[in-house]
């Protein structure tokens, strides 16, 4: 969405330095344009279709932040589900207190990025594969702990109040536009944090933890505030699935705490591309057409898509954008930068240039 | 004497917990691979034994062998083709391609075998049979018997990688893959190696577990990996002693949770690794310098 301001500028003799290789001016039009229209899509679709979208969008909120963690800062997250679940219980809190379950989604995603806090500081002790199953011991602690009271539901769960008096039709449209608000909020937060000094912090630690260590770069800081940005999408997520299903279910088989809701965001950023922020968006739309057209046969589409997902990244690591990327040098979201050689306009494409787009080109084997 | 009871329950549930580790500690400690399918293997070689008892209705002692070695053979190929293909990419995509193998195969078994509980049928008395110290404890031979054969494995493991040769050059291309390769050994082949040992106790890890209790398709996640990880973390990584005593530690903590209050028995175990992942991040075994 940065405008490309020297694209008229005359540059045979000299470097250049911008966003994109193409002007991106376009593509943010295009992405309100597209908001614009996901936004008034409950005035003309099915209820059933806007469920399945919710289920999509929830994907993608997920997807976004594990891409976050995994692809910019190097953080393989297998217990997310922690903070959706909390999320979920930040949600149904306040509800069962008499605020609005959709008022209460701040107070969501703001509890789920506090209870990171804690957490991190048990986590920032181990690293990569530890680190991944200790996410995972945490997350199941976090279940157990929960199931303890009995008040919010136990182990069994507990119905969402505050939501009776809605009109099914209405209901739906609003859990639809608060799903689309958080997975927008989501995008926008990942796109401008990596365009900021985080993006150039975490490319620094990815290219060479000890240099930026050594040349001052706060590496812990870095991977915290990722950690806690990710957790406070998780719960907002979380928090959308509450109303969504307007119950919380804890449990590590089909409740908010099961190991799945990891997967299917890993799956869907693996498959999309890791480590661009197309990728999650891509990969939430290959994850949902698998999802549905093979939701009859129960087990299936997990098997199916652990599968593609284990190929893509022994094969084709940089994911379906990856390839599409490599193509057309396309991006959407460009966070990094773009060289241009002496004399390179935007009409001839020189072969062999590429792109610069460093932080994009998130290398999964670091 | 309730007390008592728990802890000896405890230590012996210990054995069974070191069992689960030590396959990840020694994948981790020759590969630097962690394993996050790890548990879910251990429930398919459970779900093997099943499969063969009820098949071939051979006595299970038979069938022990035979699920160790088929499981070492998994091991061997997916480390020469997957795990190996993995690394060669970094240590990201190995966790990335180790957790899609998890949920493969955990969604593979819920598949083909739903969701129910099973138990690994011994067709002996031994499962059931018990003796008693003074006249509150009663002591199950089979948690003893598991217990032994933990720590049967560990000193067979010990014994194996400090006095044999090929435990050496495992080792050695642990310690200094390059220069290992420049004496000659085919490190793709030692990790294969290495992968099928891990394996093997994988097999008897979950085929113990099957015997103890029941598997579902969730168990693998839900108890084998989860416990294996708490025991080494609390042990300390990388030791192979440590995973007995990180293994014990848990059970213990778990056993005294029970007591407290039955629905305490996982969350004390979980609260003990916390606590040692704050007090002692290194473990309670290596020292700082180590780790």
């Amino acid at each position: 969405m940065s405008v490309v301001t020297d694209a008229t500028a005359r540059s045979e003799d000299k470097l250049r330095v911008t966003r994109s290789r193409r002007n991106v001016a376009w593509t943010g039009a295009g992405a309100i344009v597209l908001i614009v229209v996901l936004g008034a899509f409950p005035y003309y679709v099915r209820s059933g279709t806007l469920a399945i979208m919710v289920q999509g969008l929830i994907v993608l909120t997920l997807a976004s932040m594990w891409n976050l963690l995994a692809g910019y800062a190097g953080l393989v997250s297998v217990g997310q589900q922690a903070f959706f679940g909390l999320g979920a219980y930040f949600l149904l809190i306040p509800a069962m207190h008499g605020v609005s379950p959709f008022a209460a989604l701040p107070i969501a995603a703001v509890g789920a990025g506090v209870a990171a806090l804690p957490l991190w500081w048990l986590l920032s002790r181990l690293r990569t594969g530890y680190f991944a199953i200790a996410t995972w011991v945490l997350a199941s602690a976090i279940m157990l702990f929960i199931e303890r009271f009995q008040s919010i539901g136990g182990g069994t769960g507990m119905p969402l109040p505050g939501l009776t008096g809605y009109d099914p039709a209405v209901l739906t449209a609003y859990t639809y536009w608060a799903a689309l608000a958080v997975a927008v909020l989501a995008i926008a937060a990942v796109y401008f944090l990596l365009r900021g000094r985080l993006g150039l912090v975490l490319t620094a630690i990815r290219d060479d933890e000890q240099a930026a260590r050594s040349s001052g770069v706060k590496v812990g800081l870095a991977r915290l505030l990722v950690f806690v940005v990710a957790a406070v999408g998780c719960g907002a997520a979380g928090g959308i699935l509450a109303i969504d299903q307007l119950q919380v279910v804890p449990g590590t088989s089909g409740g908010v705490f099961s190991v799945l809701w990891t997967a299917e965001m890993a799956f869907a950023v693996i498959i999309g591309g890791i480590g661009t922020i197309e990728g999650p968006i891509v990969g939430t739309i290959v994850y949902m057409v698998l999802q549905q057209t093979l939701q009859s046969y129960n087990a299936w589409y997990l098997i199916i898509l652990g599968l593609v997902a284990i190929a893509v990244t022994l094969f084709a690591r940089r994911g379906l954008w990856g390839l599409l990327d490599e193509r057309f040098s396309i991006r959407l979201f460009p966070v990094g930068y773009y060289l241009w050689a002496p004399g390179e306009t935007r009409r001839r494409r020189r072969s062999g240039t590429g792109s610069a787009d460093t932080p994009a080109k998130a290398d999964v084997s670091r | 004497m309730a007390w008592v009871n728990a802890i000896i329950q405890g230590i012996l549930t210990g054995g069974l917990y070191a069992l689960f580790a030590c396959g990840l500690s020694l994948m981790f400690g020759v590969m630097k691979v962690v394993n996050l399918a790890h548990g879910d293997l251990a429930t398919v070689a459970g779900y093997i034994g099943i499969g063969i008892i009820a098949a071939t209705h051979m006595p299970f002692l038979w069938s022990v062998p035979i699920v160790v070695l088929a499981m070492a053979v998994v091991g061997y190929v997916l480390q020469r083709t997957l795990i190996q293909a993995a690394l060669r990419r970094g240590e990201l995509t190995t966790l990335i391609v180790t957790f899609g193998l998890s949920m493969v195969i955990e969604n593979g078994l819920l598949q083909f075998f739903s969701a129910n509980n099973r138990g690994l049928g011994v067709g002996d008395n031994i499962v059931t049979a018990s003796f008693s110290i003074g006249s509150q404890i009663q002591v199950a031979w089979l948690d003893v018997i598991i217990f032994v054969l933990a720590i049967v494995v560990l000193l067979g493991l010990q014994y194996y990688m400090s006095s044999t040769k090929y435990g050496r050059l495992i080792r050695a291309v642990a310690d200094d893959r390059e220069a290992a390769q420049l004496c000659g050994a085919d490190y793709r082949h030692v990790f294969g190696v290495a992968a099928a040992i891990a394996f093997g106790t994988v097999a008897l890890a979950g085929m113990a577990y099957g015997m103890t209790t029941v598997i579902s398709p969730t168990t693998g996640t839900d108890t084998i990996l989860l416990f294996a990880f708490a025991a080494v973390v609390i042990g300390g990584l990388g030791s192979l002693w440590g995973t007995l005593i990180g293994g014990i530690i848990l059970g213990v903590a778990q056993q005294i949770g029970a007591q407290l209050n039955i629905s305490y028995e996982l969350l004390a175990g979980y609260i003990v690794f916390l606590a040692v992942l704050v007090i002692r991040p290194q473990g309670l075994t290596t020292r700082r310098s180590q780790s």
